[in-house]
């Protein structure tokens, strides 16, 4: 016999029937279900194998703390493992799995490990594979690994969403039991806000399978009216489904929420699951208690289970446990289980109680062994009876049940997360949460209170004291005081003389001599114990197996639980879904796609785009017959030189600077003068760090006496501006100078080329001839006969005759086209990022493949840039090191290939013409490297020992990952135009 | 570190939006300094238990920078100010 679902009674909705699986085979349970009382209403208490030995095991709890009935849910994408069906609500069309067992869970061939287990003890891995090493990756893991575990993760994507919020309130209630539920309407009465939060479909904790009368009612008209009540305060949130697993830092506690974890037909608009941050003025754990399993022989058989949960399912769901039930207790509790049972018109054949001065209120039928504790459970996948010590004598009951209950156990996992430790009373023989910690109160069952009526009037006087506290002066408990007069019993931590193997952690199948072999092997500590033996550890935590594990140490050692201690307990209390933590962060939703104002036009023209950073630039714009990304390059770079290019350089940072004091600031960021650029004038700046290194590079604009225009590298942008922000307000306040950056307000268009001038003529109003516009003119200017204002910079990066026009970014496409137009019978084409880059060797001008954290400006030839005469500047103090001053500094320089024919890689290093690579011999490395088709050649900017004094040396350049020597020659970094004729032509 | 910081301009926001600089204790050396002077502002740093100012940024917010004086063991922020509040630190 197994168990079943009674006819009547129960708060399920039998109206409402909900067809599932479980391992392919159609089920039928009701709304008001949850998977785990759905199958136990199917007859089904064997649902899913043990860690180790592949052990039949049931489902034990009601709750988050289920270490056995773990599912896997779903198809496909949607595919969820290690899922407890005691805490997944029924729907239709719900599809489970069982786990760890091949080829059926009734049948399954690794349960041959239980025959090995005198092999399979704590610490086994260490002890047994010790041998041939090269063994444990190759034969030893993978055949634990496969015979191991628990279910397995889909490899495809998950098709559902997920999204992260914040909530703020005035009062958090976690959990809505008895004490919480009087905490949230006390607190609602008041006035105040409150978020109360529970991890079930249905809020009311253990008032929804209490059957004796609360407060002179019945405990389900008790609960439907405070929660009628709470449902009319605007100022009540009731998040059901929403597990709070964290307490942090400033009162923030992070919680998921199922939002659709409870329907087959999901709604694509709306996320599955969310994670919510709640920052809370104060908060009230009413989390509740778990009551503890007893340790005996074959406590793991399935048809043994919690009293408290064995209650849960009589009174909830309408559950019979089975035909006949024993009852083993150390605790009042076992007593409700079997008054509900006998209610219910089921069988208790005994009431084990361990304690010999036992219950002499009982006034049911079952026969009371007091002083009696059940050694073994006997069975196989299911129970069939139990071997009880009664005074000596032992005992055979029959039974197709058996209900533990070892006592209560507060749950304070949240008010230890954020650092403090669990204190042990003896009194409550329990672990309590630490006193008084700011911002959290912990009340009821948590509090290790007893009775209901207790409860409700600890969370009503400790949220009334609460508020009062925070200011709500009318704040009054919405139930009267009622003293706790629950008698706690002594612990049993295990039972003597089970044959059988006695399991303290189920999940991780560590049972009892386990952890005796851990205290005569000298992992005793609480901390090696848990790696030793693996106690607490995976999906359950140890929820259950925890404290009784601690009292078997401390009696193993003869000390207290005290002097055991407890493991950390950190977030999260029940494990999360990846999804839940990724939220909206997935995809293309990743991170943000920067587009530069010119990209539909570069799409157009058939750009590449190649991502840098989070922005997408144009890299080349092949045309029809160029096979290669260096056909479309060269030909890019030899008609800038020849007639005209247009490139996107719309990425660059741009920070408009203001201030009476803004010359005197760019002064003292950038290591060359400033102070007295001229209105109309762009200037390359260097800015250095304050050790002396180049920061970044860029030019700037004196637009009007009081307004500067700085561009910097797209890549440090920001990092620009917040060292900008950092210099005038926390170094400088006295200067007067804002900022605002205008990145995306301007679409940026370099025209290059000895017909460039020509080209923008035709669109700019004003005359930009040489005499007119010369070299490192910056102006405003009128375009396209007064319809639009732009700025004009005559800069150059690829050394041709070049300029810069920012306009508006909504303009950009449209000045875009036009220069495209007006160029036409010029011969301009567009050209990206790579034939900028190439043209940019050619002409040795660096980027951050140079300036790259360990270079001085006179690495780079820019010794003379450096101001003398300023009295300070960002990195003048270090500048003067004498490390800094040293001869053999690696300094820039250009190198090319002997033979044109051969070439070299970024990254190589230079040697010594024919020297064996060594450190020694190590005299740099080359930074950039491209061909030019100007010069039909691979060429390089290199740094290295004394470069600039080694023009004409005969190097060798050595690339180790490819084992490639290339002769080659040092030379000056500018190939192309040194003169600059094309610059100012 | 703690979830929430109060910035003096725009209230308690979430820490994301900032970001930490390092010891605002600091101060910036004249540039006659001397080496000893100028090596400890760039290198050498005070890891402190307890109490600890620093400078923390309002990145995705006012863009303020902020000196937060928080606790390096309980993650408790004791005051928020406005760097330039502070007076300078040149």
């Amino acid at each position: 016999m197994t168990s079943y679902r009674l006819s009547r009674g129960g708060r399920i909705d039998r109206a409402k029937p909900l067809d599932f699986t479980f391992d392919g085979k159609p089920m039928q349970g009701f709304a008001g279900d949850t998977l785990a009382s759905a199958l136990l209403a199917n007859g089904r208490q064997l649902v899913g194998r043990s860690f180790k030995y592949h052990r039949p095991r049931g489902i034990l709890t009601a709750g988050a703390a289920e270490p056995n009935a773990l599912v896997t849910i779903g198809e496909g994408g949607r595919t969820e493992a290690n899922t407890r069906a005691t805490l997944v609500e029924l729907y239709s069309g719900l599809t489970a799995k069982s786990q760890n067992r091949w080829p059926s869970v009734d049948f399954d061939l690794g349960a041959i490990n239980s025959l090995l287990s005198p092999f399979l003890g704590a610490g086994f891995y260490y002890k047994t594979f010790m041998w041939p090493a090269a063994f444990w990756e190759k034969v030893y893991e993978p055949i634990i690994r496969k015979a191991a575990g628990l279910g397995r993760a889909t490899y495809e994507p998950d098709p559902d969403s997920y999204e992260k919020c914040w909530a703020h309130c005035d009062l958090l209630v976690i959990g809505a039991g008895p004490a919480g539920l009087a905490a949230a309407l006390t607190a609602g009465r008041a006035g105040a806000r409150v978020i109360l939060a529970d991890e079930g479909f249905e809020p009311g904790g253990s008032l929804l399978s209490e059957t004796a009368p609360v407060s002179g009612k019945s405990a389900s008209d008790l609960l439907a009216q405070t929660l009628a009540e709470l449902a009319d305060m605007p100022n009540v949130r009731i998040f059901s489904r929403t597990t709070v697993f964290g307490w942090y830092d400033g009162n923030v506690f992070g919680a998921v929420e199922s939002v659709q974890k409870n329907t087959a037909t999901i709604d694509p608009n709306r996320p599955v699951e969310r994670i919510w941050r709640i920052a809370a003025k104060q908060a009230i754990l009413a989390s509740g208690a778990e009551e503890r399993p007893l340790v005996f022989g074959g406590n793991d058989i399935p048809g043994v289970m919690m009293a408290g949960a064995m209650r849960s399912y009589l009174n909830r769901q309408a559950i019979a446990p089975g035909k006949s039930t024993v009852i083993f207790t150390n605790d009042a509790s076992g007593y409700a289980a079997a008054a509900d049972l006998e209610a219910a018109g089921l069988d208790v054949a005994a009431i084990v109680d361990s304690r010999p001065d036992a219950a002499r209120t009982w006034s049911g039928k079952a026969r009371i062994l007091p002083g009696a504790v059940v050694v073994d459970a006997k069975g196989g996948r299911s129970l069939k009876g139990v071997t009880v010590l009664n005074n000596g004598r032992t005992e055979t009951i029959a039974a197709d049940a058996l209900g533990m209950a070892g006592g209560w156990s507060p749950i304070i996992h949240l008010a230890c997360h954020r650092g403090a430790k669990p204190v042990w009373s003896d009194a409550k023989a329990a672990f309590l949460a630490p006193q008084a910690q700011e911002g959290l109160t912990v009340v009821g069952a948590a509090a290790s209170i007893g009775s209901i009526e207790a409860c409700l009037a600890d969370g009503a006087g400790k949220a009334a004291s609460t508020l009062l506290a925070l200011g709500f002066s009318k704040a009054s408990a919405a139930f009267a005081e009622k003293a706790d007069t629950t008698i706690v019993s002594k612990p049993l931590w295990r039972v003597h003389g089970s044959k059988g193997k006695a399991f303290v952690d189920y999940q991780n199948d560590v049972h009892l001599k386990d952890l005796g072999l851990a205290v005569s092997e000298g992992y005793g500590h609480v901390e090696l114990a848990k790696r030793y033996t693996t106690n607490g550890m995976a999906t359950d935590q140890g929820k259950l197996s925890n404290i009784n594990a601690i009292g078997i140490l401390a009696e193993a050692r003869k000390v207290s639980p005290a002097d055991v201690g407890t493991t950390t307990f950190r977030p999260f209390y029940t494990p999360l879904s990846f999804g839940a933590l990724t939220g909206a962060s997935k995809g293309k939703h990743f991170q943000p796609v920067r587009k530069s104002p010119l990209h539909d036009w570069a799409r157009k023209n058939g750009a590449v785009f190649v991502e840098t950073g989070l922005w997408y630039r144009s890299s080349w714009f092949p045309k029809a017959g160029e096979t290669t990304w260096r056909e479309s390059v060269d030909r890019e770079v030899l008609n800038v030189r020849k007639n005209a290019g247009i490139c996107d350089v719309s990425t660059l940072g741009k920070i408009e600077i203001f201030g009476r004091d803004a010359a005197e600031f760019l002064n003292r960021v950038y290591c060359n003068a400033f102070l007295k650029l001229p209105i109309g004038k762009a200037r390359y700046g260097l800015m250095l760090r304050e050790d002396g290194m180049i920061y970044d590079d860029g030019t700037t604009s004196r637009l009007g006496e009081t307004h500067f225009f700085m561009t910097t590298t797209t890549a440090y942008a920001a990092g620009v501006m917040n060292h900008l922000e950092f210099c005038a307000q926390a170094l400088w306040p006295d200067l007067d100078v804002q900022f605002a950056s205008s990145t995306d307000q301007w679409a940026q268009i370099a025209v290059a080329g000895p017909k460039s001038r020509t080209i923008l003529q035709t669109l700019v109003d004003e005359d930009i001839s040489d005499a007119a516009f010369p070299f490192l003119s910056a102006k405003e200017v009128s375009l396209c006969g007064g319809m639009l204002t732009g700025r004009l910079f005559r800069i150059s990066f690829s050394g041709e005759l070049a300029y810069e026009l920012a306009v508006p970014a909504g303009y950009g496409e449209a000045i875009a086209d036009a220069i495209m137009d007006a160029g036409k019978p010029h011969g301009i084409c567009p050209y990206g990022v790579e034939a900028l880059g190439v043209m940019r060797i050619e002409k040795g001008h660096v980027t951050h493949s140079e300036i790259n954290g360990t270079v001085i400006p006179s690495d780079l030839g820019f010794a003379k840039m450096v101001s003398t005469t300023k009295p300070d500047f960002i990195g003048k103090a270090m500048l003067s090191r004498e490390g800094l001053m040293a001869e053999d500094r690696l300094s820039l320089v250009g190198v090319k290939p002997l033979d044109p024919a051969t070439t070299f890689k970024t990254g190589s290093h230079i040697l010594s013409e024919g020297a064996v690579p060594s450190l020694e011999n190590d005299h740099g490395y080359v930074s950039s490297s491209c061909y030019s088709p100007n010069l039909g050649s691979t060429i390089g900017l290199a740094l290295v020992k004394h470069g600039p004094k080694r023009h004409g040396e005969h190097v060798t350049v050595w690339n180790d990952l490819k084992n490639e020597y290339t002769k080659a020659v040092l030379c000056s970094p500018v190939f192309f135009d040194p003169e600059n004729g094309k610059l100012h032509g | 570190m703690a979830s929430l910081i109060a910035c003096p301009h725009c209230g308690p926001r979430p820490k994301e939006e900032f970001t930490v600089r390092g010891d605002a204790g600091i101060t910036r050396p004249a540039p006659d300094a001397g080496e000893d002077a100028w090596h400890a502002y760039v290198y050498l740093r005070d890891n402190p238990r307890g109490r600890h100012k620093e400078h923390w940024h309002h990145t995705s917010g006012c863009r303020r920078w902020l000196v937060v004086e928080r606790d390096t063991m309980t993650h408790t922020i004791h005051a928020v100010s406005d760097a330039s509040a502070e007076g300078a630190t040149a």
